[in-house]
C-alpha cells in the first residue's frame, strides 16, 4: 500500500465512522435461521436431491496409478454394457478447451485443467474415462468392463525430493515440479539473527488434510436442446467463476450457461475450486442432449477433492534479551499436488504461509522463502484458515519456545511484542498492513476468561503431582473482506474484490434480495436478510434472499476468504438504501409529505406522527399498478443494483487460548478448555458467529490432534475412508467458550470484518503450543502435526533413547 | 441372484408395495425410489451417520442395509418428524439453539436424537455426547447440538408430565 492509498483508508474511515454512530436494530440481532425449518424437515434442495425426467448418472474409472503414462485405453466392453448411453475418453472431448490457472507471478508454471487425464495420469483417483448410464449402479457396473494399459513413470511423492533436478517431472511443459517460487524481504534477517542473543528454529510440519464436508461433491447438469441452454446444479462455493470458466471451455455465451449452487452442504475450501467431473457433466448433457448427474462417493472425495495445507517449514526466530524478536526467517516448502488448481492456483496455500509468518507481532527483519512443489498426489486447494493454520503453528511455537528460553510467560512475551493500539495501521516484513487490529485486547479478554494466573497456578500443582497439564496461547491475524486492489492469490486474473446485490421490490410489495455469493451453511440467507431489513426497513421474514445463482447478477464470483458477510453485506447496504429512497420519494408522492417526515420500518413507511402509513405492498400497486397516482415522470422502478468494492479490505484476529490433559499411560490428549476472544468487527448476527467459531475451532482441534492425509510410497491414499481419515465426533471437541471484542472495522462499510475461518487458523497452534507444554518437562518440542497419540509416543521414546544415550556417555 | 424383488414396507406410516433389485441400498431406495430425499448419503461405509432412520423404532445407517432385507419393516425418516410449521420438539430445539449449519448431517441427528432420548430420557451431556458420536457433523463443533439435545429432553420430559396430569 502507498502512502496515497493510506490516505485514502484515512479518508474513507472518516465516512464510515459516521455510519458507525448510529445502532442499528437488526444487525446485531441473534435472529433465528429462516434456511432451518426446510433443512430441519428433509425439505432442503442439495443437488443430489434434484431429479429430472430423463436424467443420466455418470461413474468415473480413475487412475490406480500416481503417476504413469496411459499406453491404452479399451472401452468397446462398456459400450455395451447394460444401460449404458455412452462412456467418454480425452480423446472424445478434443474440442473442449483446457482451463488453466494463470497468473502474472514471476517463476509461476501453469498446468492445464481438463475433464479426464490424456495420456498421462498424475494422481491415483485422476478421472480417465466417464461412463454414462441410466443409473449410478450399471455406470459402475460397466468400470469393471474399462481396460486401461499404464506404462507406471517414477512416483513423486516426497516435496523435497521433487524439487531436485534428479526428479521425475510431473509437467513436461513446466520442465521442472517447482511451480512456483517468491521471496519476501525486509532489513536484513540474517545479519540481525547472527548478531541476537537469543535464537529459536525448527523444521515444523503441518501435514496434508482434507476439507470433508459432510456434502460430496454433486453436479447435475441440465440441457435445454431446442436453445442451447446449459444450467449446471453444483455443490460449489463460486457459481460464478465455474460458470465463466465453463463459458471458455465450452465456447458458449453466459446467456446460455447458467451456473446454480442450491443448498450446499458444506465447503470449507473444497468445493471452492473448478474440478474435472464439473467440466464433464457439462460437456456430457449437451453432446447426449439431456440432464447428467454425478454425485461424488466418499472414496472418490478424498481421493480427489482438492486437499489442504501440507508444508514443510524451516523457520528462525531470533530476539534480544529482552525478549524483543528482532528478526524471522523461514523457508517454506509447500507440496501443492499433481495440478496448479483453478481459479487459486498452486500459489495459494504455500505464498499465504510467508504473506502471514510475521503475524500480529513487530519484527524489524524478515526473510520468507517459498517454494510450491508439485507431487503425484491430489492438488492442493483453499481449505478453511488457506496457509495461515501453518504461519500460525510455526510462529506462535517458536514465540512458545523462545520464551521457554527467556524464562517468560509466553502470554507476557506476546503482548511485549505485539502491534500495540496505537500502532496501526501497521506493514509486516512480508508486505501486509493490518488496520486497526485488536490484537492486545483479544489476548488479554482471552487471559481474563480463564483467569490466567491461576489457572497457572492449577498447572503448577498438576505438574507437582506428575500430571501432565499444559496450557497453550495462539495469536493471529488474518485479511479478510479484501478489495480489487488485493488479490486473493497474487497475479491472479479473476476478479475477487467485488461483489453485487440486487434488491427488487416487485408489484405485490414483496422484496427479493438477490447476490452472486453462496451459502454453504454459514447462514447467508439469514444475515444478509438481515442487513437489507435494516437498511431498507423491512421485516427479515419477508425478505427473500437468492444467492448461489450466476443469473442473478451480471458478476459474482462466490463465497470463500471470509468475505461474503463484508463484501455482499456492503453491497446489501448500498442497494438497500437506494430502494429505500425510493421508496421515500414515492410515498411522499402519495401522502403528500415532506421526505422528512417519512419513517420506513417494519415493512411500510408511515407519516411521523400520525396513523397514516402505506405498507410495501399497498406502495408497489400505486407505484407499478395504479397509473394516476404517482406523474409518469416521477415514477421509479423500486429496484436497485449496486456493487460494493472495499478496495483493500479488512482483517479480522482472533487469540485461542487451549488447556489439555494428557493420560501419561494411554497418551490421550484430552481437551479439557478452549476459549476464543475474536474481533470480526461489527456483528451481524452473533448466534451465528458463535456457530462459525466452534465449527472452525473443530476442525482446527482435528487438524491439530487427529487428522492426516497419508501417501505411501506407491503414492496410494492409505487414509480413503472416514475410519481412516478421522475427523472429531461429539465426544472430542470441549464446549468452546467465546467471547467477541466487536472492534467495528474502519476501511469497510458497516463495520464488518468477516469471519468463517478463524476458528481453523488458530486453534491448531494453541492446541499444539498446549501439549507441547503438557510435555515440556519431559524435553520434547511438538514440530509435526497432527500430534497423534502415535506421533506423540514416538517423541517420549526418541526423547529416552537419546537421554539414555547421553546418560551412557557421560558414564 | 439380480432379479428384482417385491417388498412391503411401511415407511412414515405409508405402506408401499415396490419391486426392487436385490443390489438397491435402502437410503438409494428411499431417496431414488420413494423421493424421500431428506435422509442424506455422507459416506456409504456406515461411519458418518448421515443417512440415519429408524428400522422398527432403532435406529439404523440406511446405506448398510438393503432394502430387500426390510420386507415387512417399518421405517421413519426425517420427513415422518415434523413439517416446517409443526415441527418435532427436537427439531424445534435444534432450531432454537443454532444446532445446524449447512443442514446436511441434520436428519441424521435429529433421527440419532429420537432414539437416544428415548432409551436415556435423562441423559447428562456426557451421554449425549456419546449418544451422538456416531453422527459426523462438520460444520458446529457439536456444541449447539449437544445444547439442542439436552433442550429437546427438556422438553418432552415436560410433555410427559403434562400428559400424565391431564
Amino acid at each position: 500500500m502507498t502512502d496515497a492509498s493510506l490516505k485514502a483508508v484515512d479518508e474513507r474511515q472518516d465516512g464510515v465512522a459516521e455510519e458507525l454512530a448510529t445502532r442499528p436494530k437488526i444487525i446485531g440481532a441473534r435472529v433465528k435461521r429462516t434456511e432451518d425449518p426446510r433443512l430441519l424437515t428433509g425439505k432442503g434442495a442439495y443437488v443430489d436431491d434434484r431429479k429430472v425426467a430423463g436424467m443420466l448418472h455418470v461413474a468415473f474409472r480413475r487412475s490406480d496409478h500416481s503417476h504413469a503414462l496411459i499406453k491404452s485405453i479399451d472401452v468397446s466392453a462398456a459400450r455395451q454394457a447394460a444401460g449404458v448411453v455412452a462412456v467418454l475418453t480425452a480423446e472424445d472431448m478434443s474440442e473442449i478447451n483446457a482451463v488453466f490457472a494463470t497468473s502474472r507471478m514471476r517463476d509461476y508454471h501453469t498446468t492445464p485443467i481438463t475433464a479426464l487425464a490424456s495420456k498421462k495420469v498424475r494422481y491415483v483417483g485422476e478421472p480417465i474415462v466417464g461412463v454414462v448410464a441410466k443409473s449410478r449402479y450399471l455406470a459402475e457396473d460397466a468400470l469393471e468392463l474399462i481396460e486401461v494399459e499404464f506404462e507406471p513413470l517414477p512416483v513423486v511423492i516426497d516435496p523435497e525430493t521433487a524439487c531436485l533436478p534428479s526428479a521425475a517431472v510431473l509437467h513436461d511443459d513446466a520442465g521442472t515440479n517447482v511451480l512456483c517460487f517468491r521471496e519476501f524481504k525486509t532489513g536484513d534477517a540474517d545479519a540481525a539473527i547472527a548478531s541476537a542473543p537469543i535464537r529459536v528454529s525448527g523444521r515444523f510440519r503441518f501435514y496434508r488434510k482434507t476439507p470433508v464436508a459432510m456434502e460430496n461433491r454433486t453436479y447435475l447438469a441440465e440441457y435445454e436442446v431446442g436453445r442451447d441452454e446449459l444450467t449446471l446444479y453444483t455443490s460449489s462455493q463460486v457459481p460464478g467463476i465455474i460458470r465463466d470458466a465453463l463459458s471458455d471451455a465450452l465456447d458458449m455465451p453466459g446467456s446460455q450457461l447458467r451456473v446454480i449452487a442450491p443448498d450446499v452442504g458444506g465447503g470449507f475450501g473444497g468445493k471452492a475450486s473448478l474440478y474435472p467431473e464439473e467440466i464433464f457433466v457439462a460437456v456430457a448433457a449437451r453432446r447426449l442432449g439431456c440432464a447428467v448427474k454425478w454425485t461424488s462417493d466418499r472414496m472418490e472425495d478424498l481421493a480427489a477433492t482438492s486437499q489442504g495445507f501440507d508444508q514443510i517449514v524451516n523457520a528462525e526466530l531470533a530476539l534480544d534479551a529482552n525478549g524483543n524478536a528482532v528478526a524471522l526467517k523461514a523457508d517454506v516448502i509447500g507440496d501443492v499436488g499433481a495440478y496448479s488448481i483453478y481459479p487459486w492456483t498452486a500459489v495459494i496455500e504455500p505464498v499465504q504461509v510467508v504473506s502471514f509468518l510475521p503475524g500480529p507481532y513487530k519484527i524489524a527483519n524478515y526473510l520468507g522463502r517459498v517454494r510450491g512443489v508439485a507431487t503425484s498426489k491430489p492438488p492442493t486447494g483453499p481449505y478453511r484458515g488457506v496457509g495461515r493454520p501453518t504461519s500460525t503453528f510455526v510462529t506462535e511455537r517458536l514465540m512458545d519456545m523462545a520464551a521457554q528460553r527467556l524464562g517468560m510467560d509466553p502470554v507476557a512475551l506476546r503482548l511485549r511484542n505485539m502491534i500495540q493500539p496505537d500502532e496501526f495501521p501497521h506493514r509486516i516484513g512480508s508486505g501486509i498492513i493490518w488496520d486497526q487490529c485488536a490484537f492486545t485486547e483479544c489476548l488479554n479478554a482471552a487471559c481474563d476468561k480463564v483467569d490466567y494466573p491461576t489457572l497457572r497456578a492449577r498447572q503448577a500443582q498438576a505438574r507437582a503431582a506428575g500430571r501432565w497439564f499444559g496450557i497453550g496461547v495462539a495469536c493471529y491475524a488474518e485479511l479478510t473482506g479484501i478489495g480489487s486492489r488485493i488479490s486473493v492469490a497474487p497475479g491472479m486474473p479473476i476478479n475477487t474484490g467485488t461483489e453485487t446485490a440486487k434488491i427488487t421490490i416487485d408489484s405485490t410489495g414483496a422484496v427479493t434480495a438477490a447476490f452472486g455469493v453462496t451459502a454453504m451453511g454459514q447462514g447467508l440467507e439469514t444475515t444478509l436478510a438481515q442487513v437489507v431489513a435494516e437498511h431498507l426497513g423491512g421485516r427479515v421474514k419477508d425478505i427473500r434472499v437468492i444467492q448461489g445463482d450466476s443469473a442473478a447478477v451480471p458478476n459474482a464470483t462466490g463465497s470463500y476468504a471470509s468475505r461474503s458477510a463484508v463484501l455482499a453485506g456492503g453491497a446489501a447496504t448500498l442497494a438497500a438504501k437506494e430502494v429505500k429512497d425510493k421508496i421515500i420519494r414515492a410515498a411522499s408522492h402519495l401522502l403528500e409529505t415532506g421526505p422528512e417526515d417519512l419513517v420506513v420500518e417494519d415493512g411500510k413507511v408511515s407519516v411521523v406522527g400520525t396513523d397514516r402509513a402505506l405498507t410495501f405492498r399497498q406502495l408497489a400497486r400505486a407505484v407499478y399498478l395504479e397509473m394516476r397516482r404517482i406523474p409518469a415522470d416521477k415514477r421509479e422502478e423500486l429496484a436497485s443494483t449496486k456493487t460494493y468494492d472495499p478496495v483493500f479490505g479488512t482483517s479480522a484476529t482472533a487469540a485461542h487460548l487451549a488447556v489439555v490433559e494428557i493420560n501419561p499411560d494411554t497418551l490421550e490428549i484430552k481437551l479439557e478448555r478452549f476459549v476464543v476472544a475474536e474481533d470480526c468487527g461489527r456483528l451481524i448476527n452473533p448466534m451465528i458467529v458463535d456457530g462459525q467459531v466452534h465449527g472452525g475451532v473443530a476442525q482446527g482441534i482435528g487438524a491439530a490432534l487427529y487428522e492426516e492425509v497419508v501417501y505411501n510410497d506407491e503414492g496410494q491414499n492409505v487414509t480413503a475412508s472416514l475410519v481412516d481419515y478421522i475427523i472429531p465426533t461429539a465426544t472430542e471437541i470441549p464446549p468452546i467458550e467465546v467471547v467477541h471484542i466487536e472492534a467495528a472495522s474502519l476501511t469497510t462499510l458497516g463495520g464488518f470484518r468477516g469471519m468463517g475461518e478463524g476458528g481453523t487458523i488458530g486453534a491448531p497452534a494453541a492446541v499444539a503450543n498446549a501439549v507441547a507444554d503438557a510435555v515440556a518437562p519431559l524435553g520434547i518440542d511438538i514440530l509435526e502435526l497432527p500430534v497423534s497419540p502415535e506421533r506423540l509416543f514416538r517423541l517420549i521414546e526418541n526423547s529416552k533413547q537419546h537421554k539414555d544415550a547421553t546418560h551412557g556417555h557421560e558414564t | 441372484m439380480t432379479e428384482p424383488v417385491v417388498i412391503r414396507i411401511t415407511v412414515n406410516g405409508v405402506e408401499y408395495e415396490k419391486s426392487v433389485e436385490p443390489r438397491l441400498l435402502l437410503s438409494d431406495f428411499l431417496r431414488n425410489d420413494l423421493g424421500l430425499t431428506g435422509t442424506h448419503v455422507g459416506c456409504e461405509h456406515g461411519v458418518c451417520g448421515a443417512c440415519t432412520v429408524l428400522v422398527n423404532g432403532e435406529s439404523a445407517r440406511s446405506c448398510l442395509f438393503l432394502a430387500v432385507q426390510l420386507d415387512g419393516a417399518q421405517v421413519e425418516t426425517v420427513e415422518g418428524l415434523g413439517t416446517a410449521h409443526a415441527m418435532h420438539p427436537i427439531q424445534q430445539a435444534f432450531h432454537e439453539c443454532h444446532a445446524l449449519q449447512c443442514g446436511f448431517c441434520t436428519p441424521g441427528m435429529l433421527i440419532t436424537t429420537v432414539d437416544l432420548l428415548k432409551k436415556f430420557p435423562e441423559a447428562d451431556d456426557e451421554q449425549i455426547r456419546e449418544g451422538l458420536s456416531g453422527n459426523l457433523c462438520r460444520c458446529t463443533g457439536y456444541q449447539n447440538i449437544v445444547r439442542a439435545v439436552r433442550m429437546a429432553a427438556d422438553e418432552l420430559k415436560a410433555r410427559e408430565v403434562k400428559e400424565a396430569a391431564s
